[in-house]
Protein backbone atom coordinates (compact mmCIF):
# COMPACT_ATOMS: atom_id res chain seq x y z
CA UNK A 1 0.00 0.00 0.00
CA UNK A 2 1.09 3.55 -1.37
CA UNK A 3 0.15 6.76 -0.09
CA UNK A 4 -0.06 9.90 2.51
CA UNK A 5 1.72 8.94 5.80
CA UNK A 6 1.62 12.27 7.54
CA UNK A 7 0.15 15.34 6.73
CA UNK A 8 0.21 18.83 8.45
CA UNK A 9 -0.82 22.40 7.02
CA UNK A 10 -0.26 26.03 8.02
CA UNK A 11 -2.10 29.60 8.01
CA UNK A 12 -0.78 32.36 8.61
CA UNK A 13 -2.74 34.34 11.64
CA UNK A 14 -3.43 37.40 9.56
CA UNK A 15 -6.39 38.42 7.69
CA UNK A 16 -7.95 41.15 5.35
CA UNK A 17 -12.12 41.19 4.72
CA UNK A 18 -12.80 41.19 1.61
CA UNK A 19 -14.90 44.22 2.52
CA UNK A 20 -11.84 45.96 3.23
CA UNK A 21 -10.20 45.62 -0.13
CA UNK A 22 -13.57 46.36 -2.28
CA UNK A 23 -13.99 49.55 -0.23
CA UNK A 24 -10.32 50.74 -1.50
CA UNK A 25 -11.04 50.48 -4.80
CA UNK A 26 -14.72 51.73 -4.67
CA UNK A 27 -16.23 48.20 -5.43
CA UNK A 28 -19.60 46.53 -4.30
CA UNK A 29 -18.40 44.44 -1.56
CA UNK A 30 -21.86 42.75 -1.48
CA UNK A 31 -21.76 41.79 -5.09
CA UNK A 32 -18.12 40.76 -4.78
CA UNK A 33 -18.88 38.17 -1.79
CA UNK A 34 -21.99 37.16 -3.75
CA UNK A 35 -20.79 36.45 -6.72
CA UNK A 36 -17.29 35.25 -5.75
CA UNK A 37 -18.37 33.32 -2.29
CA UNK A 38 -15.35 35.19 -1.14
CA UNK A 39 -15.60 36.74 2.32
CA UNK A 40 -11.86 36.92 4.16
CA UNK A 41 -8.30 35.80 2.95
CA UNK A 42 -5.30 35.52 4.84
CA UNK A 43 -2.43 37.11 4.53
CA UNK A 44 1.81 36.21 5.74
CA UNK A 45 2.90 38.05 9.02
CA UNK A 46 5.91 40.39 7.15
CA UNK A 47 8.60 37.72 8.43
CA UNK A 48 6.46 34.95 6.42
CA UNK A 49 6.88 33.31 3.08
CA UNK A 50 6.71 29.93 1.38
CA UNK A 51 9.26 28.76 2.76
CA UNK A 52 8.39 29.37 6.42
CA UNK A 53 5.06 28.24 5.36
CA UNK A 54 6.23 24.89 4.17
CA UNK A 55 8.54 24.83 7.12
CA UNK A 56 5.58 24.78 9.64
CA UNK A 57 3.54 22.57 7.69
CA UNK A 58 6.17 19.79 7.14
CA UNK A 59 6.96 20.25 10.77
CA UNK A 60 3.37 18.89 11.08
CA UNK A 61 3.39 16.41 8.95
CA UNK A 62 6.28 14.35 10.38
CA UNK A 63 4.38 15.31 14.15
CA UNK A 64 1.81 12.68 12.40
CA UNK A 65 3.96 10.81 10.16
CA UNK A 66 6.49 10.00 13.19
CA UNK A 67 9.40 9.04 11.50
CA UNK A 68 13.07 9.72 11.41
CA UNK A 69 13.31 13.05 8.69
CA UNK A 70 16.58 10.87 7.67
CA UNK A 71 14.82 8.73 6.03
CA UNK A 72 13.07 11.27 3.70
CA UNK A 73 14.53 10.73 0.61
CA UNK A 74 13.21 13.53 -1.75
CA UNK A 75 11.27 16.75 -1.03
CA UNK A 76 9.75 18.82 -3.52
CA UNK A 77 7.79 22.00 -2.95
CA UNK A 78 5.58 23.59 -5.48
CA UNK A 79 4.87 27.66 -5.49
CA UNK A 80 4.67 30.59 -7.71
CA UNK A 81 5.86 32.45 -4.90
CA UNK A 82 9.57 30.82 -3.90
CA UNK A 83 11.30 33.64 -2.37
CA UNK A 84 14.33 32.77 -4.71
CA UNK A 85 14.24 32.97 -8.63
CA UNK A 86 17.23 30.58 -8.43
CA UNK A 87 17.79 28.71 -5.05
CA UNK A 88 15.71 25.95 -4.43
CA UNK A 89 13.10 26.63 -1.05
CA UNK A 90 13.94 22.72 -0.21
CA UNK A 91 17.38 23.50 0.49
CA UNK A 92 16.65 26.10 3.40
CA UNK A 93 13.63 23.61 4.86
CA UNK A 94 15.56 20.62 4.49
CA UNK A 95 18.43 22.33 6.89
CA UNK A 96 15.26 23.33 9.43
CA UNK A 97 13.69 19.79 9.96
CA UNK A 98 17.13 17.90 9.79
CA UNK A 99 16.26 16.22 6.92
CA UNK A 100 19.04 15.34 4.11
CA UNK A 101 22.06 16.30 3.28
CA UNK A 102 21.26 13.09 1.29
CA UNK A 103 17.87 14.17 0.00
CA UNK A 104 16.49 14.82 -3.74
CA UNK A 105 15.25 18.25 -3.47
CA UNK A 106 13.85 20.41 -6.15
CA UNK A 107 11.10 23.68 -6.98
CA UNK A 108 8.17 22.67 -8.51
CA UNK A 109 6.64 25.93 -10.30
CA UNK A 110 2.90 25.51 -12.11
CA UNK A 111 0.83 28.28 -11.30
CA UNK A 112 -1.92 26.75 -8.33
CA UNK A 113 -1.07 23.55 -9.43
CA UNK A 114 2.63 22.97 -8.10
CA UNK A 115 1.49 21.78 -4.93
CA UNK A 116 0.03 18.49 -6.83
CA UNK A 117 2.92 17.89 -8.89
CA UNK A 118 4.77 18.16 -5.75
CA UNK A 119 2.70 15.60 -4.29
CA UNK A 120 2.56 13.31 -7.73
CA UNK A 121 6.45 13.10 -8.04
CA UNK A 122 6.42 12.19 -4.16
CA UNK A 123 4.44 9.31 -4.36
CA UNK A 124 6.14 7.56 -7.84
CA UNK A 125 9.40 7.86 -6.48
CA UNK A 126 7.91 5.78 -3.25
CA UNK A 127 6.19 3.61 -5.96
CA UNK A 128 8.93 3.18 -7.82
CA UNK A 129 10.94 1.83 -4.35
CA UNK A 130 13.42 4.56 -4.86
CA UNK A 131 12.84 5.67 -1.16
CA UNK A 132 11.19 4.96 1.86
CA UNK A 133 9.90 8.73 2.54
CA UNK A 134 8.94 11.15 0.04
CA UNK A 135 8.23 14.78 0.91
CA UNK A 136 5.26 16.78 -1.44
CA UNK A 137 4.01 20.29 -0.30
CA UNK A 138 2.37 22.97 -1.78
CA UNK A 139 2.97 26.51 -0.45
CA UNK A 140 2.14 30.12 -1.75
CA UNK A 141 1.99 33.79 -0.52
CA UNK A 142 0.09 34.64 -3.52
CA UNK A 143 -0.21 38.22 -4.83
CA UNK A 144 -3.10 39.99 -6.48
CA UNK A 145 -2.16 43.36 -8.25
CA UNK A 146 -3.68 46.26 -6.28
CA UNK A 147 -7.41 46.52 -7.45
CA UNK A 148 -7.04 44.00 -9.27
CA UNK A 149 -9.84 40.73 -9.64
CA UNK A 150 -7.07 38.48 -7.82
CA UNK A 151 -6.32 41.24 -4.76
CA UNK A 152 -9.58 39.72 -3.63
CA UNK A 153 -8.89 35.96 -3.27
CA UNK A 154 -4.55 35.81 -3.49
CA UNK A 155 -3.70 34.24 0.06
CA UNK A 156 -1.40 32.30 2.39
CA UNK A 157 -1.00 28.89 2.93
CA UNK A 158 0.78 25.84 2.38
CA UNK A 159 -0.09 21.71 3.15
CA UNK A 160 2.49 19.57 3.26
CA UNK A 161 2.04 15.27 2.43
CA UNK A 162 4.94 12.52 3.36
CA UNK A 163 4.56 9.36 0.86
CA UNK A 164 5.20 6.42 2.01
CA UNK A 165 4.07 2.34 2.05
CA UNK A 166 4.35 1.26 6.11
CA UNK A 167 1.46 2.99 8.18
CA UNK A 168 -0.68 4.49 5.29
CA UNK A 169 -3.40 6.55 6.64
CA UNK A 170 -4.67 7.22 2.68
CA UNK A 171 -4.01 5.02 -0.22
CA UNK A 172 -3.71 6.74 -3.49
CA UNK A 173 -5.76 4.50 -5.75
CA UNK A 174 -5.37 6.28 -9.17
CA UNK A 175 -3.83 9.36 -10.93
CA UNK A 176 -4.44 11.41 -13.46
CA UNK A 177 -3.44 14.58 -15.34
CA UNK A 178 -4.40 16.70 -17.77
CA UNK A 179 -2.37 19.63 -19.55
CA UNK A 180 -2.65 21.90 -22.33
CA UNK A 181 -1.02 25.45 -23.76
CA UNK A 182 -3.71 27.92 -22.75
CA UNK A 183 -3.22 31.42 -21.71
CA UNK A 184 -4.90 31.89 -18.96
CA UNK A 185 -2.45 33.42 -16.43
CA UNK A 186 1.05 33.93 -16.75
CA UNK A 187 4.17 35.72 -15.12
CA UNK A 188 7.14 36.83 -17.06
CA UNK A 189 10.59 36.92 -15.34
CA UNK A 190 11.26 40.16 -13.17
CA UNK A 191 7.43 40.64 -13.36
CA UNK A 192 6.10 41.28 -9.45
CA UNK A 193 2.34 40.90 -10.34
CA UNK A 194 0.95 38.06 -12.54
CA UNK A 195 -1.19 38.88 -15.84
CA UNK A 196 -4.33 36.98 -16.49
CA UNK A 197 -6.71 36.69 -19.75
CA UNK A 198 -10.15 37.34 -18.56
CA UNK A 199 -12.11 35.36 -21.27
CA UNK A 200 -9.71 32.58 -20.94
CA UNK A 201 -9.82 32.38 -17.04
CA UNK A 202 -12.89 30.00 -16.61
CA UNK A 203 -14.87 27.94 -19.13
CA UNK A 204 -11.28 27.11 -21.54
CA UNK A 205 -8.89 26.86 -18.27
CA UNK A 206 -10.19 26.11 -15.14
CA UNK A 207 -13.49 23.52 -16.12
CA UNK A 208 -12.21 22.48 -19.07
CA UNK A 209 -9.00 21.44 -17.32
CA UNK A 210 -11.03 19.90 -14.35
CA UNK A 211 -14.02 18.26 -15.61
CA UNK A 212 -10.88 15.93 -18.35
CA UNK A 213 -8.75 15.29 -15.39
CA UNK A 214 -11.92 14.26 -13.34
CA UNK A 215 -13.84 12.15 -16.10
CA UNK A 216 -11.02 10.12 -17.05
CA UNK A 217 -9.97 9.48 -13.61
CA UNK A 218 -13.46 8.36 -12.51
CA UNK A 219 -13.29 5.99 -15.87
CA UNK A 220 -9.85 4.74 -14.64
CA UNK A 221 -10.95 4.15 -11.28
CA UNK A 222 -14.62 2.43 -12.28
CA UNK A 223 -16.30 4.61 -9.58
CA UNK A 224 -19.22 6.68 -9.88
CA UNK A 225 -19.49 10.18 -7.44
CA UNK A 226 -21.95 8.77 -5.11
CA UNK A 227 -18.59 6.23 -3.85
CA UNK A 228 -17.30 9.16 -2.42
CA UNK A 229 -17.54 10.89 1.25
CA UNK A 230 -15.51 13.72 -0.04
CA UNK A 231 -14.37 15.93 -2.90
CA UNK A 232 -12.26 18.46 -3.29
CA UNK A 233 -10.93 20.73 -6.28
CA UNK A 234 -8.62 23.80 -6.89
CA UNK A 235 -10.07 26.91 -5.23
CA UNK A 236 -9.54 30.22 -7.09
CA UNK A 237 -12.91 31.43 -5.42
CA UNK A 238 -15.57 30.06 -3.61
CA UNK A 239 -17.94 29.76 -6.41
CA UNK A 240 -15.90 27.51 -8.62
CA UNK A 241 -15.28 24.30 -6.85
CA UNK A 242 -19.12 24.00 -5.94
CA UNK A 243 -19.66 24.53 -9.53
CA UNK A 244 -17.16 22.49 -11.30
CA UNK A 245 -17.90 19.59 -8.40
CA UNK A 246 -21.65 20.11 -9.12
CA UNK A 247 -20.91 19.51 -13.03
CA UNK A 248 -19.02 16.13 -12.33
CA UNK A 249 -21.40 15.01 -10.06
CA UNK A 250 -20.84 15.51 -6.72
CA UNK A 251 -23.02 16.95 -3.89
CA UNK A 252 -22.47 20.19 -1.92
CA UNK A 253 -22.21 17.72 1.42
CA UNK A 254 -19.42 15.58 -0.33
CA UNK A 255 -17.62 19.28 -1.26
CA UNK A 256 -18.45 20.84 2.52
CA UNK A 257 -15.11 19.52 4.54
CA UNK A 258 -12.57 20.92 2.33
CA UNK A 259 -14.31 23.92 0.63
CA UNK A 260 -12.73 26.45 2.63
CA UNK A 261 -11.95 29.42 0.39
CA UNK A 262 -14.54 31.54 1.64
CA UNK A 263 -12.57 31.98 4.16
CA UNK A 264 -8.79 31.72 3.53
CA UNK A 265 -9.17 32.98 0.43
CA UNK A 266 -6.73 31.08 -2.93
CA UNK A 267 -3.54 29.92 -1.26
CA UNK A 268 -2.39 28.75 -4.81
CA UNK A 269 -0.02 25.59 -4.74
CA UNK A 270 -1.44 25.39 -1.11
CA UNK A 271 -5.25 25.38 -2.38
CA UNK A 272 -6.61 21.75 -2.92
CA UNK A 273 -4.06 20.23 -1.11
CA UNK A 274 -5.30 22.41 2.12
CA UNK A 275 -8.73 21.17 1.44
CA UNK A 276 -7.29 17.83 1.30
CA UNK A 277 -5.47 17.83 4.58
CA UNK A 278 -9.08 19.76 6.25
CA UNK A 279 -11.27 16.24 4.72
CA UNK A 280 -8.30 14.60 6.13
CA UNK A 281 -9.32 15.84 10.01
CA UNK A 282 -12.63 14.48 9.40
CA UNK A 283 -12.23 11.52 7.43
CA UNK A 284 -13.17 8.20 8.76
CA UNK A 285 -11.34 4.81 7.65
CA UNK A 286 -12.51 3.63 4.16
CA UNK A 287 -13.60 6.96 2.74
CA UNK A 288 -13.01 7.66 -0.61
CA UNK A 289 -11.94 10.98 -1.45
CA UNK A 290 -11.61 12.71 -4.72
CA UNK A 291 -9.18 15.64 -5.55
CA UNK A 292 -8.57 17.20 -8.89
CA UNK A 293 -5.90 20.84 -8.65
CA UNK A 294 -5.69 23.38 -11.25
CA UNK A 295 -2.85 25.46 -12.91
CA UNK A 296 -3.20 28.08 -15.11
CA UNK A 297 -1.10 27.81 -18.36
CA UNK A 298 -2.75 24.96 -17.94
CA UNK A 299 -2.97 21.63 -16.03
CA UNK A 300 -5.05 19.66 -13.94
CA UNK A 301 -4.04 16.69 -11.49
CA UNK A 302 -6.57 14.19 -9.90
CA UNK A 303 -6.37 11.85 -6.86
CA UNK A 304 -8.29 9.39 -5.98
CA UNK A 305 -7.42 8.55 -1.65
CA UNK A 306 -8.78 5.83 0.72
CA UNK A 307 -8.95 6.36 4.33
CA UNK A 308 -6.97 3.88 6.63
CA UNK A 309 -7.52 2.77 10.17
CA UNK A 310 -4.37 4.48 10.24
CA UNK A 311 -6.21 7.77 10.65
CA UNK A 312 -7.35 7.57 14.04
CA UNK A 313 -3.90 7.28 15.30
CA UNK A 314 -2.34 10.50 13.87
CA UNK A 315 -5.25 12.77 13.52
CA UNK A 316 -4.48 14.62 16.66
CA UNK A 317 -0.67 14.95 16.59
CA UNK A 318 -0.90 18.20 14.91
CA UNK A 319 -3.21 21.19 14.44
CA UNK A 320 -6.18 20.51 12.47
CA UNK A 321 -6.83 23.20 9.37
CA UNK A 322 -10.30 24.27 10.82
CA UNK A 323 -9.25 25.09 13.95
CA UNK A 324 -6.28 27.30 12.29
CA UNK A 325 -8.96 28.83 10.08
CA UNK A 326 -11.35 29.70 12.50
CA UNK A 327 -9.16 30.69 15.09
CA UNK A 328 -6.69 33.36 16.82
CA UNK A 329 -7.25 35.31 13.62
CA UNK A 330 -5.67 39.31 13.60
CA UNK A 331 -7.54 41.31 11.55
CA UNK A 332 -5.57 43.85 9.46
CA UNK A 333 -7.32 47.21 7.48
CA UNK A 334 -6.24 48.10 4.17
CA UNK A 335 -2.91 49.79 4.64
CA UNK A 336 -1.78 47.58 7.17
CA UNK A 337 -2.04 44.77 4.42
CA UNK A 338 -0.67 47.05 1.68
CA UNK A 339 2.36 47.67 4.22
CA UNK A 340 2.45 43.67 5.11
CA UNK A 341 2.56 42.67 1.17
CA UNK A 342 4.91 45.50 0.13
CA UNK A 343 2.56 47.21 -1.86
CA UNK A 344 3.77 50.66 -0.87
CA UNK A 345 6.73 52.45 -2.18
CA UNK A 346 9.76 53.03 0.28
CA UNK A 347 13.08 55.10 0.41
CA UNK A 348 16.09 52.41 0.43
CA UNK B 1 27.88 41.30 4.34
CA UNK B 2 26.75 38.64 7.07
CA UNK B 3 26.25 35.93 4.64
CA UNK B 4 29.41 33.70 6.06
CA UNK B 5 28.01 34.10 9.68
CA UNK B 6 24.70 33.26 8.94
CA UNK B 7 26.01 30.28 7.21
CA UNK B 8 28.19 29.14 10.44
CA UNK B 9 24.69 29.54 12.09
CA UNK B 10 22.26 27.77 10.78
CA UNK B 11 22.05 24.33 12.83
CA UNK B 12 21.38 27.00 15.43
CA UNK B 13 19.21 28.97 13.55
CA UNK B 14 17.36 26.48 12.01
CA UNK B 15 17.64 23.49 14.07
CA UNK B 16 18.58 24.81 17.67
CA UNK B 17 21.11 22.54 17.78
CA UNK B 18 23.06 22.32 21.59
CA UNK B 19 25.75 21.15 23.25
CA UNK B 20 25.24 18.81 25.93
CA UNK B 21 28.24 18.10 28.23
CA UNK B 22 29.02 14.56 28.22
CA UNK B 23 30.49 14.84 31.82
CA UNK B 24 27.59 16.96 33.72
CA UNK B 25 25.38 17.29 31.04
CA UNK B 26 25.31 21.40 31.16
CA UNK B 27 23.60 22.81 27.96
CA UNK B 28 25.08 25.31 26.20
CA UNK B 29 23.23 27.63 23.29
CA UNK B 30 25.07 28.51 21.26
CA UNK B 31 27.31 25.20 21.53
CA UNK B 32 30.90 26.05 23.62
CA UNK B 33 34.15 24.15 23.39
CA UNK B 34 34.82 24.15 26.70
CA UNK B 35 32.15 23.62 29.33
CA UNK B 36 31.66 26.60 31.69
CA UNK B 37 30.38 24.21 34.40
CA UNK B 38 33.03 21.43 34.81
CA UNK B 39 35.66 22.34 32.11
CA UNK B 40 34.77 19.38 30.10
CA UNK B 41 35.54 19.53 26.67
CA UNK B 42 33.55 16.77 25.21
CA UNK B 43 29.98 17.17 24.19
CA UNK B 44 27.19 16.08 22.51
CA UNK B 45 24.98 17.44 19.76
CA UNK B 46 21.15 18.03 20.69
CA UNK B 47 17.99 19.86 19.58
CA UNK B 48 16.14 22.08 22.01
CA UNK B 49 12.95 21.24 22.57
CA UNK B 50 10.73 24.01 20.94
CA UNK B 51 8.28 25.35 23.47
CA UNK B 52 8.93 27.12 26.19
CA UNK B 53 7.77 30.59 28.46
CA UNK B 54 8.91 34.38 28.82
CA UNK B 55 11.31 35.61 31.72
CA UNK B 56 11.21 38.79 30.76
CA UNK B 57 11.05 41.44 27.44
CA UNK B 58 11.59 44.41 26.41
CA UNK B 59 8.98 46.93 23.80
CA UNK B 60 10.91 48.09 20.90
CA UNK B 61 9.52 51.06 19.31
CA UNK B 62 12.62 53.33 17.60
CA UNK B 63 14.06 50.04 16.31
CA UNK B 64 17.80 49.86 13.76
CA UNK B 65 17.19 50.72 10.52
CA UNK B 66 16.73 46.86 8.85
CA UNK B 67 13.77 46.94 11.37
CA UNK B 68 12.05 50.28 11.42
CA UNK B 69 9.38 49.32 9.52
CA UNK B 70 8.18 46.31 11.69
CA UNK B 71 7.92 48.46 15.13
CA UNK B 72 6.59 48.06 17.80
CA UNK B 73 7.90 44.61 18.13
CA UNK B 74 8.77 42.12 21.32
CA UNK B 75 12.15 41.08 22.12
CA UNK B 76 12.29 38.16 24.88
CA UNK B 77 14.56 36.19 27.03
CA UNK B 78 12.61 32.45 26.76
CA UNK B 79 13.67 29.69 29.12
CA UNK B 80 12.90 26.78 27.13
CA UNK B 81 11.40 23.43 28.85
CA UNK B 82 14.10 21.39 29.31
CA UNK B 83 16.52 21.56 32.06
CA UNK B 84 19.75 22.99 31.73
CA UNK B 85 20.54 22.37 35.51
CA UNK B 86 18.41 21.55 38.54
CA UNK B 87 16.96 25.50 38.75
CA UNK B 88 17.05 26.43 34.85
CA UNK B 89 15.91 25.67 31.38
CA UNK B 90 18.26 26.51 28.41
CA UNK B 91 17.23 30.53 27.71
CA UNK B 92 17.56 32.05 24.50
CA UNK B 93 16.58 35.72 23.11
CA UNK B 94 13.98 36.11 20.65
CA UNK B 95 11.10 38.54 18.66
CA UNK B 96 8.00 37.59 19.71
CA UNK B 97 5.94 37.34 16.51
CA UNK B 98 2.24 37.79 15.60
CA UNK B 99 1.34 39.11 18.92
CA UNK B 100 -0.52 42.49 20.15
CA UNK B 101 2.97 44.15 21.52
CA UNK B 102 0.71 45.23 24.81
CA UNK B 103 -0.58 42.12 25.96
CA UNK B 104 2.52 40.08 26.54
CA UNK B 105 2.98 39.35 30.03
CA UNK B 106 5.88 37.90 31.87
CA UNK B 107 4.87 33.96 31.84
CA UNK B 108 3.45 33.44 28.56
CA UNK B 109 3.99 29.89 26.85
CA UNK B 110 5.01 30.23 23.94
CA UNK B 111 7.02 27.99 20.97
CA UNK B 112 8.98 28.69 18.48
CA UNK B 113 8.59 28.80 14.71
CA UNK B 114 10.73 29.15 11.83
CA UNK B 115 10.61 32.82 10.58
CA UNK B 116 12.60 35.15 8.03
CA UNK B 117 14.90 37.70 10.39
CA UNK B 118 16.39 39.77 7.61
CA UNK B 119 16.79 40.25 4.24
CA UNK B 120 20.62 41.35 3.24
CA UNK B 121 18.74 44.48 1.25
CA UNK B 122 16.89 43.63 -1.88
CA UNK B 123 19.26 41.32 -3.67
CA UNK B 124 20.87 39.69 -1.47
CA UNK B 125 20.03 36.26 1.07
CA UNK B 126 16.98 36.04 2.99
CA UNK B 127 18.13 34.98 6.98
CA UNK B 128 15.55 32.58 8.51
CA UNK B 129 15.74 31.53 12.06
CA UNK B 130 13.39 31.24 15.32
CA UNK B 131 10.78 33.70 16.50
CA UNK B 132 8.58 32.99 19.18
CA UNK B 133 4.76 32.90 19.17
CA UNK B 134 2.46 32.75 22.45
CA UNK B 135 0.12 29.46 22.62
ZN1 LIG C 1 30.11 19.84 31.95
Amino acid sequence: MIGIVGYGSYLPRYRIKVDLIAKQWGADPEAIKRGLLLYEKTVPGQDEDTITISVEAARYALQRARIDPQKIGAVYIGSESHPYAVKPSATVLIDALGIGPHVHAASYEFACKAGTEAMYSAYSLVKAGEMEYALGIGADTSQGAPGDALEYSASAGGSAFIMGKENVIAEILFTNSYTSDTPDFWRREHEFYPRHAGRFTGEPAYFKHILNAGKTLLEKSGLSPKDFQFAVFHMPNGKFPLEVGKKLGFTKEQMEAGWISPWMGNTYSGSSPTGLSAILDVAKPGDNIFMVSFGSGAGSDGFIFKVTNEIDNVRDLAPKLRDMLDNDKIYLDYGQYAKFRQKIILNE
Amino acid sequence: MITPRYHREIPQRHRLEAGKCKQCGHISFPPRLVCPKCKSKSFETVNLSREGKILTFTIIRVGPDKFSKETPYVVAIIELSEGRSANAGVRLTAQIADCDVDKVEIGDKVKLVFRKIQDEGKSGLHCYGYKAVII
